[in-house]
């Protein structure tokens, strides 16, 4: 399909389902946090807001969890049909480390979902917290785990190779590996992040179209805060994570740089755009601020960065893919800076919910979020290659020996049926963000739930708007 | 040793395995149902009868393969590497059957029909990818150099195929017997009527599959027919002539539970039977659970947390279903 080959359609699939699968979890984990700190005001406050927000965002939270559960179930299979020589060499590390993220999202499944999603005013406000809570704690659980397993195949260590293949000798070296408290701090940022944006911006739709109630402010408020404070702690992360791949993974940094070769004693310029040609070994059309690469990466005026060129042709990442990437990934990143410095301002003012030029850009960086995150994450996978495993397996030994024609039918499967139907849930998440939240929802028991004779217990019954309503059953001020 | 970790993660494997079965296999015979029953309010009822549960009963699923990857990683590759794409249509299948469950009860009317299709569809290809795979599996998978050496289309056979229709009919007859048990009225009736039929191509399918698996594998027959195992393992084909027989005359006395429970112990006893012949081999025919289990350290990590999660997830699992028991009708809704 379009002259490629086998393995550059199993990265793509594996690509692809990842990509689609990340925005649901990233959301999950950000909102769960959300919802606890909206029960958590509620109940120290007791003002009505906080608990309409609740159930507002509830019921978002649940459709969405529904759908990061669907689009798990492939992901727990995907490791053994497409990348079965990676599965094998490194199973005994990545597998249990998977096998724990299954259990523990099962354990918070089967626990306290439940509870919290159909509980309210049915048990104790205690025992309903505490069970938010725990969503919140198991989400981010499940994150340690899966980044535990990631971070692993970028800087591996605790293990040692007997007949070939990868074997645990220390688990807390496994688990703790170098890069994974900076991955694990940055991609749990990140998702507060995408959330407070997302929420930022559904306020901000609202308010658009005239529809102001305290809620919709609250949240609005609440975003912003997040924005102001999260963002530029993410940045600092971020350089320390930079700073972390600088000493494990240097040909990353190199190829994300664009930085090609390294001229005795110069210091490393930044390149702030450019095009880095593969083939040319060269970044082309390149503008540059001298001296600042290496101000950033090794906090001096002279030391140098290392440049690609310094490692063989085969071992070196695309330059093209990560430079951009990571630009993307960082230009979003600045953008929620500003974005936080600005709503300081206008609520000094106290135009915070007036301001359309600030409503509408709030609009618009409302899926900046997922866009850094997916940003995010290609740059760090497509910066390890051609590594599956650092420096232990390639990912062209990695991947199952199927077909071109095998590899083009099932991608071409995965992108009909993932659009179709996620395309379906996310417009049904859509449908509920345009209800906006509801004065008073929330004073009464919510229907259902288990413990209860009779009643769904489903996370996606814990919404049960009509998909196809008519706008005007929206149209509510 | 003292412990056998690789025994102990088999035995945990195929009991998920088996929740799995049982568990999905009445939700999804629901789906293959669905084309039986034309009323409006009948389908939601039968929908209703699994609303609750049925999330949770794939979870058995994701769960089989996490475990698999953790405990048995050779297991996890060159099976899934071997049954790639039956093992795809069956998860596409799960995925279209998943969503279309929840957006039914949210859709208008007018655009009910398309998640019927939808349901119906996905519950169809599972079921009959699910029936595939098993009978790919049980035909065996050759390995070279711990990886898989046969060809892409290898599991497309006609052992498989039949399998695969095999499997159809037992969800059927397992969501048959569960709404007779769960419903009441014209649905329940029309259930009890089915079931018969259902039980005789049940009991046909099964004992071609029985046949052709020791007729095609000399080491099966082996198993089976060589003394003195014969005597060990006659009960379980004899316990099926007994319980299908016990099964018809509940389906004729029109009783309630008789008939979903004895479709549970004659899919339990078929499992059994699947286990003899296929023991210890984790790979049919020939790689076992020891050659393709995790080191130690590996299996007893995971084992850690098995142990405490598992049995939480049971009794959780037994607590909903209590809580959801006796007769749905059309008044109650659980979407």
């Amino acid at each position: 399909m379009f002259g490629l080959e086998a393995i550059d359609l199993a990265r793509i699939q594996f690509a692809f389902t990842i990509s689609f699968h990340i925005i649901f979890p990233a959301i999950t984990i950000g909102l769960a946090s959300y919802l606890a700190v909206l029960e958590g005001l509620w109940l120290k406050t007791e003002q009505p807001v906080y608990r309409d927000l609740y159930h507002f965002w509830s019921k978002i939270f649940a459709v969405n969890f529904g759908m990061g559960v669907v689009s798990g179930l492939v992901m727990a299979y995907q490791f053994g049909t497409n990348w079965s020589a990676f599965s094998d060499f490194a199973g005994a590390v990545t597998g249990p480390l998977l096998t724990y993220e299954v259990l523990t999202a099962f354990f918070l499944e089967a626990g306290f979902l439940g509870v919290m999603l159909f509980g309210w005013n049915r048990v104790g406000p205690g025992l309903h917290f505490f069970s938010t809570l725990m969503v919140a704690v198991g989400t981010l659980i499940s994150t340690f785990w899966i980044l535990a397993s990631n971070s692993w195949m970028q800087t591996p260590q605790g293990f040692e190779i007997v007949d070939g293949r990868v074997i645990p000798v220390d688990w807390l070296a496994v688990i703790f590996n170098p890069s994974f408290p900076y991955r694990l701090l940055h991609m749990a940022t990140a998702a507060f992040l995408a959330t407070a944006f997302f929420v930022g911006a559904s306020a901000a739709w609202h308010l658009l179209r005239g529809r102001d109630n305290p809620a919709v402010r609250k949240m609005l408020s609440m975003a912003m805060w997040m924005a102001l404070i999260v963002a530029p702690v993410q940045a600092v992360i971020g350089d320390f994570h930079g700073l972390n791949t600088l000493e494990h993974q240097p040909a990353k940094i190199a190829a994300i740089e664009g930085h090609w070769e390294n001229p005795p004693g110069e210091a490393t310029p930044l390149i702030l755009f450019g095009w880095p040609d593969m083939e040319r070994e060269e970044t082309r059309f390149k503008v540059e601020i001298p001296k600042l690469g290496s101000l950033i990466l090794t906090h001096s005026l002279d030391k140098q960065v290392p440049a690609l060129k310094e490692f063989p042709k085969e071992d070196r990442p695309n330059s093209t893919i990560v430079f951009w990437s990571f630009r993307i990934m960082v230009g979003l990143g600045l953008l929620m800076i500003l974005m936080g410095g600005w709503a300081l301002l206008l609520r000094m003012r106290g135009k915070l919910f007036e301001n359309r030029a600030f409503l509408n850009m709030a609009l618009w960086m409302g899926p900046s979020g997922l866009i850094a995150i997916l940003a995010g994450w290609f740059t760090t996978e497509v910066g390890r290659q051609p590594w599956v495993v650092y420096g232990l397996m390639r990912t062209a030994d990695a991947a199952s020996d199927h077909s071109v024609g095998h590899m083009s039918l099932t991608l071409i499967l995965f992108v009909v049926v993932y659009f179709a139907l996620f395309g379906v849930g996310l417009g049904y998440m859509m449908r509920l963000v345009r209800k906006g939240p509801v004065v008073g929802e929330g004073s009464q028991a919510s229907d259902g739930g288990p413990g209860q004779k009779r009643t769904p217990s489903r996370p996606l019954s814990a919404a049960s708007e009509d998909m196809d309503a008519t706008d005007s059953q929206t149209e509510r001020t | 040793m003292g412990i056998d970790l690789s025994l102990i993660w088999a035995i945990i494997i195929a009991f998920g395995v088996m929740m799995y079965v049982v568990m999905d296999g009445f939700d999804l015979g629901i789906g293959i149902l669905f084309p039986f029953i034309k009323d409006k309010s009948e389908r939601d009822v039968m929908m209703n009868t699994v609303a609750p549960v049925w999330d949770g009963n794939e979870t058995w699923l994701v769960l089989g393969g996490a475990a698999l990857f953790g405990a048995f990683p050779l297991a996890y590759a060159v099976v899934l590497d071997a049954l790639y794409l039956p093992l795809i249509f069956m998860l596409l299948g799960l995925i279209f059957r998943g969503v279309a469950f929840e957006f039914r009860f949210k859709a208008k009317a007018d655009k009910q029909h398309i998640w019927d299709k939808a349901f119906i569809g996905g519950s169809l290809t599972a079921t009959f990818f699910q029936g595939v795979t098993l009978g790919a599996y049980i035909d065996g998978i050759p390995v070279v150099n711990r990886t898989y050496a046969g060809a892409a289309l290898d599991w497309l056979t006609p052992f498989s195929l039949f399998c695969g229709v095999a499997l159809i009919a037992a969800y059927a007859l397992l969501g048959c017997t569960w709404l007779i048990m769960k419903t009441e009225g014209r649905l329940q009736q029309h259930m009890h009527d089915m079931a018969r039929p259902l039980v005789f191509v049940v009991l046909a399918v099964t004992g071609i599959v029985s046949l052709w698996t020791p007729l095609a594998h000399a080491e099966i027959a082996h198993r089976w027919f060589s003394l003195p195992n014969l005597f060990w393992f006659l009960p379980v084909p004899g316990l099926v002539v007994l319980c299908t027989w016990a099964l018809l005359r509940a389906v004729r006395n029109n009783a309630n539970y008789a008939p979903f429970l004895l479709t549970l112990t004659l899919i339990f006893l078929g499992y059994s039977g699947l286990g003899i012949s296929l023991w210890p081999n984790i790979i049919p025919p020939s790689v076992t659970i020891w050659d393709a289990a995790s080191p130690p350290q590996s299996q007893a990590f995971i084992l850690v947390g098995a142990l405490f999660i598992i049995p939480f997830i049971l009794m959780y699992t037994a607590w909903s279903y209590y809580v959801f028991r006796g007769k749905v009708t059309a008044e109650d809704g659980y979407h």
